[in-house]
């Protein structure tokens, strides 16, 4: 097959860290506001109807939102064989921990109301907590380790070792990131409910997601001059070849620096985290306004610029490593085959518009808010 | 055995593998039959019909959802405890789970919902088109799940590049077109479908003894009978295609399944019945049936099948050809693009056997240095342990037969007498409802365990697949695993049980008036209503 021929590798290689960070966005804007629900189910709720109403925003749709996920997972995998093999095995126990939270939450939406006893129900519902707050949290921890580095080297057969452990990917400047990502995400889940529900539930919604929001944005901009001025950034020194063999020892990589040198020689990025704060601060303001449809957009908005002001800020970076920077994975040396890039743009290319296409018709038929009277009266057919 | 980092891994895969398996086929065959339900309900209109696609709906419901959680962890496991075997062939095997995920999973994933919620909000043929597209949706998941892993037992349009130290995809349709996947294919969806019958059989005939829910449980036995046959014959039709692949591609594999220690004569006997010992290389009080296997397994009288003994003989060539290959790697790692012709040709000679040599690495670091013992070992290595496979095969075929027997008995009740089942018959079906899932766990295990040493058969040993965790690490996450899956599993079974105790419980009345009026309709051919006395002892 010739085909592959007509985009270049290079090309391609940048298309498709484009395409992962679509896939990562994607998933934060539809499995995020699940994720941030979740989270804020005990207190927007305070009575099991309450509860339900919250639940049953997301009830038909977060399986879909959660597939946004595990394609993330599966594009990494077929596009990034390099970076699904060093990150999976080496954030190892941090892994499980999202796998549990994750295998916990669609079991907590499914299960929860089948039964009437109020000790289960509770369970579920710090289950379904859990489940969207660990999740939230430990993303951004990820994120937060990935712009530092992380520990590992690969041998000269391309085996992964691992030299970190759980703790250490605990550091503070990781967990800021984590509060970064939660905050932000329980936003949008406030934002969700507010345009979702009425009622009590909808301003509590609205209270607890506009405070939210506030520690969002301050912590957003404290890791951004931590980053700034107390991380050192990498940058690759050797003559690279953006369309190379997919060896990441074939690069030299130095460590030191600031990685805010990305916005020296490409100024035009800063754009993204301009609308990371201003998509933050306008959710928080209409939130607070009473407004029900609008907060939603700004938060998506706010994620989209912050999910991009990562990936802009460490291109062609994708996993630095902070003990052996020549392992380090970029853009240029970590992708698959030319062949198999291009096999999976195709599919995407006509798959993705199609999923769109279906998604938005099922969010059109479910449009409307959720009532108590709904839930109350549906026993049989809702969560 | 000894459990250090290779051996877990493998455990921990087993372990979830097989339990997400628990859920698959269910998902598989019950989002069909809840959809074949729902088409008569749209065509005829009768809501005795609607009431039964809720009900089964429900149950697929319950079931559904772990089979989508468990698959997380599978996704998960690949990087996490395999990260060697996710670089060295994530080129080839990391498309079909994406594509999977774009194609099929996103389809039944955002349909399922609706198809819940839905009922209220859309008109009565969208939400059947709804159900059929979750249908649809599971079945091409499991398409392209096995395409990937029908590359892990037949690995085709894939070559190894010195350059990357990995396999790289030189053809996708080869991939996508492999044989041995769309055996795999259509022999485990056949599976799921007689999964499904099987529990839909089971569970109406519970309620038929109960005396309960008779209507639906009646036409739901007509449903499940008629597709149950039929997928059994499948089953058992496209599994003896799958045997025909595998004589061709893993003769190992075969041979293991054969417990045939010694090429035999052409056309090779079928071994019913023995006591494989791997130890002496042969098979004690065998019961063989002459022909069978070479008719099987060739579709000829004339070709033979290689025995254990010969496929050692010749993985041992292989080795040595592997550490030809493994040697001139080693060159072109460290000359580059400056690698002489002869180097690349003394490669290229001999990649295919590349795998064979890192056979050796459990024994010694460097292939190169191999002493004859140890390549005579790595040679017995590749013969899998023998008896268990031998029995699980069957166990699995016995049990398909058996499916096929159950099956065309209450198809042909059904159609013919009345639906008068005797109540022994009744019992069978209900105790039968865990079989299938034994079935299917048993086909994964003589598939995974029959193709070890390999995760992809002649191209990557098992042992070297793994990644490079602390047994801790394992120890960890295999015991979170037990804790986590043994709760899940007990609160399912738990709410499958309410479920089912508890019955259809949606659009009671309207259904029961519905069954009121049209009473006549139900008459057998004999004049009498179903059940309208004590069916026979």
């Amino acid at each position: 097959m010739i085909l592959h021929q007509l985009i270049d590798f290079d090309t391609l290689r940048v298309i498709w860290w484009l395409l992962l960070g679509v896939l990562l966005t994607g998933f934060a804007l539809t499995d995020g506001f699940d994720l941030g629900v979740g989270a804020l189910i005990p207190f927007v709720g305070r009575n099991d109807v309450e509860r339900r109403v919250a639940i049953n925003t997301v009830g038909p749709v977060w399986e879909g939102n959660q597939v946004w996920f595990i394609l993330g997972g599966g594009a990494i995998f077929a596009a990034w064989p390099p970076l699904y093999a060093v990150s999976f095995s080496g954030f190892y126990l941090a892994m499980f921990l999202v796998l549990a939270a994750l295998i916990l939450r669609p079991v907590g939406f499914k299960y929860r109301s089948k039964r009437d006893s109020a000790a289960w129900r509770s369970a579920w519902d710090w289950a379904l907590f859990v489940g969207g707050f660990v999740p939230a949290l430990i993303f951004g921890v990820a994120m937060g380790n990935v712009l530092q580095g992380v520990p590992f080297h690969l041998t000269d057969d391309l085996h992964s070792i691992y030299e970190g452990n759980l703790f250490g990917l605990l550091n503070p400047y990781a967990l800021l990131a984590g509060v970064v990502s939660a905050a932000m995400l329980i936003l949008h889940g406030g934002a969700w409910l507010s345009l979702k529900t009425e009622g009590q539930v909808a301003e509590r919604a609205r209270l607890y997601g506009s405070w939210a929001g506030m520690v969002a944005i301050v912590a957003y901009a404290l890791a951004g001059l931590w980053l700034a001025f107390g991380v050192d950034g990498y940058a690759i020194v050797s003559q690279h070849v953006a369309n190379g063999p997919s060896n990441p020892l074939y690069s030299e990589v130095s460590k030191g620096g600031s990685w805010f040198g990305a916005y020296a020689s490409r100024p035009w990025i800063a754009i993204a985290p301009i609308a990371g704060f201003a998509g933050l601060a306008m959710a928080v303001l209409r939130l607070r306004a009473g407004k029900e449809g609008s907060p939603i957009l700004w938060s998506s908005l706010g994620i989209i610029g912050i999910i991009s002001s990562v990936g802009l800020t460490m291109f062609p970076f994708i996993l630095p490593s902070s003990t052996d920077p020549n392992s380090s994975l970029t853009v240029w040396d970590s992708s698959s085959s030319h062949l198999t890039l291009f096999v999976m743009l195709v599919t995407s290319v006509i798959f993705v518009p199609i999923i769109l296409a279906y998604t938005a018709w099922v969010y059109k038929v479910l449009w409307g808010k959720v009532t108590e009277g709904e839930v109350t009266g549906n026993s049989d057919t809702v969560y | 055995m000894e459990f250090g980092v290779v051996e877990l891994s493998r455990l921990q895969f087993a372990m979830t593998a097989m339990y997400h398996f628990l859920f698959v086929p269910l998902t598989l065959g019950l989002s069909i039959l809840v959809a074949i339900m729902e088409t008569v309900y749209v065509m005829t209109n009768r809501p005795i019909w609607r009431q039964m696609t809720k009900f089964w709906g429900t149950l697929f419901g319950i079931n559904f959802v772990l089979g989508v959680a468990t698959g997380i962890t599978m996704e998960f496991q690949f990087g996490m405890n395999w990260s060697y075997y996710s670089h060295y062939v994530g080129d080839i095997f990391g498309a079909p789970l994406a594509i999977e995920g774009l194609m099929a999973f996103f389809l039944e994933a955002t349909f399922v919902g609706l198809f819940f919620f839905g009922w209220e909000r859309m008109s009565k043929v969208a939400h059947l088109v709804v159900a059929w597209l979750v249908a649809i949706g599971s079945n091409f998941s499991a398409l392209w799940i096995l395409i990937a892993n029908g590359w892990m037992q037949h690995p085709v349009g894939a070559e190894f590049n010195p350059m990357t130290m990995r396999m790289e995809m030189t053809s996708f349709f080869e991939v996508l077109f492999n044989e041995v996947a769309q055996a795999k294919f259509v022999h485990t969806v056949s599976a799921g479908y007689v999964t499904a019958s099987v529990f839909v059989l089971g569970v109406s005939a519970w309620y038929m003894l109960k005396g309960r829910h008779i209507e639906l449980a009646r036409r739901s036995i007509t449903v499940a009978a008629s597709f149950g046959l039929a997928s059994a014959l499948s089953v058992v039709v496209l599994g003896d295609e799958s045997g025909y692949d595998t004589t061709l591609n893993q003769k190992m594999k075969l041979a293991a399944i054969e417990a045939m220690w010694e090429t035999e004569p052409a056309p090779a006997p079928f071994t019913l019945f023995g006591l494989p010992d791997q130890e002496a290389r042969e098979t004690h009080y065998a019961i063989k049936i002459p022909w069978a296997m070479g008719l099987i397994g060739t579709r000829s009288l004339t070709k033979p099948i290689a025995g254990i003994d010969q496929l050692v003989a010749s993985a041992e060539e292989r080795i040595r050809s592997g550490i030809i290959a493994y040697d001139a790697l080693v060159q072109i790692r460290e000359l580059r693009e400056n690698s002489s012709t002869e180097l690349k040709d003394q490669f290229e000679a001999h990649s295919d056997d590349l795998g064979f040599a890192f056979l050796l690495k459990r024994y010694v670091d460097d292939p190169r240095q191999a002493t004859e013992d140890q390549i005579m070992q790595a040679a017995n290595d590749t013969v899998p342990t023998v008896w268990p496979i031998f029995w699980a095969f069957r166990f699995m075929v016995a049990l398909g037969f058996g499916f096929i027997g159950t099956m065309t008995y209450f198809f042909f009740m059904a159609s013919f007498k009345g639906m008068r089942f005797p109540r022994p018959a009744l019992y069978l079906a209900v105790i039968m409802i865990p079989t299938p899932w034994i079935a299917a766990e048993l086909g994964w295990f003589v598939a995974e365990f029959g193709r070890q040493p390999w995760t992809v058969d002649g191209v990557l040993p098992t042992a070297l697949s793994v990644s490079s965790l602390g047994v801790t690490d394992l120890m960890l996450t295999l015991l979170g695993f037990v804790a986590f899956y043994t709760v899940l599993f007990i609160v399912e079974m738990g709410l499958m049980i309410k479920y089912i105790r508890k019955g259809p419980y949606m659009d009671v009345e309207e259904t029961d008036n519905w069954t009121a009026r049209h009473e006549h309709r139900l008459r057998t051919h004999d004049g009498n209503l179903p059940f309208s006395e004590a069916p026979a002892e």
